[in-house]
């Protein structure tokens, strides 16, 4: 099939909302003209508030745009709800599509009728998820005693048991440990490289961009404020990264070094905090001209934050 | 050769219809299961319907024991009444009384999941659950139907029987739709559900009452608007062959399909309103 799975123009969504007695009109999104080709994986990323959630709304037929048109699937969101339900899955990080209080296997032997699966189709594709997810250990357990890590899992199972074409989830990895957002997202790369799927993915996790996805859409205030990859997202607004150095002897500030500028200092100078332009130099570099003047014993780099990011987007487009 | 291309068809055309049912099979033979799974809390719920449906009739037969007729009926033939109206509306709240939760729904933002499936979404709510403990209270309602019928002299011939089973039939649609209709209007009314089970249970109670007794305001509300009086007592004056009150003759009993029919079309009507507004997409 050729076109794109996701077409926006001018898509606008306004709420009219009530301000004590007066009445206001917000804009959740405006006027989003974007084009997602097959097999793409976009990390939709924005502040709390920025449209984002509208915006997936909108592509999944559950709200109606006030302006604009958006073809997903080559399919009318609104008018054929029915039909593109058959080839999208949404995950909603914070919203339950499972039956609370039923065993996990039951769920998804439901979700099976609900989609029409073969036998065989219910049989191949849960074993495929059961094993990739590692969802073994708690298939008869009722949902609502799993782990937020394992009812992750599960709820992404359930999203992808009738093989969707476009996978949308919104906040995915929020509030898991470190281990599960890895298998996760390897997993999401897995399924992306065996069977095509396109993926359009919410967070405020910069792992999940950086290890997810090949480009970045950025909304603020409902505008799309940058569409591109992350290193040219890092350019554009002059994300820096930052080194964090253990020393083994309190120093005065480490100021003047080469591309690199002090940020802080704790513990009486034993640890410091310099940001670095990655365009420009690279940590090893920064940590050698640091180490000439002082023995590290450890050290972190931190990337630049989704946050911040946006915020410099946003202060730019002043 | 015609006659096999015919049965094939049909053939096709059940299996078909299987799997569009599938989805709703699925939800609700898992929903009874999980019910029944804990027998003693199952039997507990079943007990507690029961004991809601027995006081709703001793209600009635308290009020008997001071009077001896109501609205020109006796005991016995409001048993008639109540009974059916009692039976219509335990099974219509058990294939459609969750539509109440609907408020819950919404707040929880958990409607949208139904958005995600291929089926329509009523279709959904609707099927998302099913309340076995009203079987108990059914039971209620029939026992003191089929006591009515038994001791109120009614006639056994066909026509009693078509009147019958087309008063239960509408009154559970009627009940039915008027669950549909409370729904619909939910999405405009933020923590509504007074307002609405005002008229649903209102409206289950002024069933089981003879609309003889209701002054003109109410014979209108819930003799036409919301048509109470067509899901058991229209019916019942018909098959006794009493004359019926003011504004409601008793050949209105043969109209119990339209009132459904009413409530269905304002029930849909309702619904879709909501579902647009919902979704924005302007009234």
């Amino acid at each position: 099939m050729s076109g794109a799975i996701i077409e926006a123009d001018g898509l606008t969504r306004e709420f009219r909302i009530r301000d004590g007695k007066r009445r206001r009109v917000l804009t959740a999104v405006d006027g989003l003209t974007v084009r997602i080709e097959p097999g793409e994986a976009v990390g939709y990323i924005g502040a709390n508030g920025a449209g984002k959630s509208t915006t997936i709304k909108m592509l999944t037929g559950i709200l109606v745009p006030t302006a604009g048109s958006v073809l997903t699937c080559a399919l009318r969101p609104v008018q054929d709800r029915r039909r593109l339900a058959r080839q999208v899955g949404v995950v909603f990080g914070q919203r339950s599509q499972l039956w609370w209080d039923l065993p996990v296997r039951e769920s998804f032997r439901i979700l099976a009728a609900i989609h029409a699966l073969t036998r065989a189709e219910e049989t191949d594709r849960t074993a495929e998820l059961v094993e990739q997810l590692e969802l073994g250990e708690f298939l008869s357990v009722p949902v609502r005693q799993l782990s937020l890590g394992q009812r992750m899992r599960a709820e992404i199972a359930a999203a992808l048991l009738h093989s969707p074409r476009l996978v949308i989830l919104d906040e995915p990895t929020i509030g898991l440990d470190v281990l599960s957002k890895q298998r996760l997202r390897e997993f999401l790369v897995g399924e992306r490289r065996l069977h095509g799927t396109t993926l359009l993915l919410t967070t405020h996790d910069m792992g999940d961009v950086e290890r997810l996805c090949d480009r970045i859409l950025v909304i603020d205030h409902g505008r799309l404020a940058y569409d591109g990859d992350l290193p040219g997202l890092s350019r554009t607004v002059g994300a820096q990264r930052v080194l964090v150095v253990d020393l083994a002897e309190p120093v005065p500030d480490l100021t003047g070094m080469d591309g690199a500028r002090h940020l802080s200092s704790e513990a009486g100078g034993l640890r410091q905090r310099l940001a670095f332009d990655a365009e420009q130099t690279t940590a090893a570099k920064v940590l050698a001209a640091v180490s000439d003047k002082v023995e590290v014993l450890d050290l972190t780099v931190e990337e630049p934050d989704i946050e911040d990011v946006v915020r410099r987007i946003y202060a730019a487009g002043r | 050769m015609g006659s096999t291309g015919t049965v094939e068809a049909g053939a096709a055309e059940t299996a078909g219809l299987r799997e569009k049912l599938r989805p709703y099979r699925a939800v609700l033979a898992s929903r009874a299961r999980s019910q029944r799974a804990y027998r003693t809390s199952f039997v507990l719920d079943l007990a507690s319907s029961l004991l809601v449906g027995l006081v709703e009739l001793a209600e009635v037969w308290v009020l008997f024991s001071n009077v001896t007729s109501l609205g020109g009926m006796r005991f016995n033939q409001i048993l008639l009444v109540f009974g059916m109206a009692d039976l219509g509306f335990s099974l219509a709240d058990l294939s459609f009384g969750h539509l109440d939760n609907l408020p819950d729904f919404l707040r929880a933002g958990t409607l949208d999941a139904f958005y995600l499936r291929p089926q329509p979404i009523l279709l959904q709510l609707i099927t998302s659950d099913i309340s076995l403990r009203r079987l108990a209270r059914a039971a209620v309602g029939a026992a003191a139907l089929g006591i009515g019928l038994a001791t109120a002299g009614v006639s056994w011939d066909p026509r009693t029987v078509v009147l019958l089973a087309l008063g239960l039939v509408s009154g559970y649609a009627t009940f039915a739709a008027l669950f549909v209709w409370a729904a619909g209007l939910q999405f405009f009314l933020l923590d509504g559900e007074e307002m609405t089970n005002a008229f649903v249970y209102g409206g289950r109670y002024a069933a089981t009452q003879p609309a003889s007794v209701w002054s003109r305001p109410l014979k209108l509300i819930f003799g036409f608007f919301f048509p109470m009086a067509f899901t058991a007592y229209l019916p019942t004056v018909t098959i006794l062959g009493l004359p019926g009150p003011d504004w409601l003759p008793a050949w209105l009993g043969w109209c119990a399909p339209a009132a459904a029919a009413w409530s269905w079309l304002m029930g849909l009507l309702c619904w879709r309103w909501g579902l647009r507004h919902y979704q924005g997409g302007g009234g």
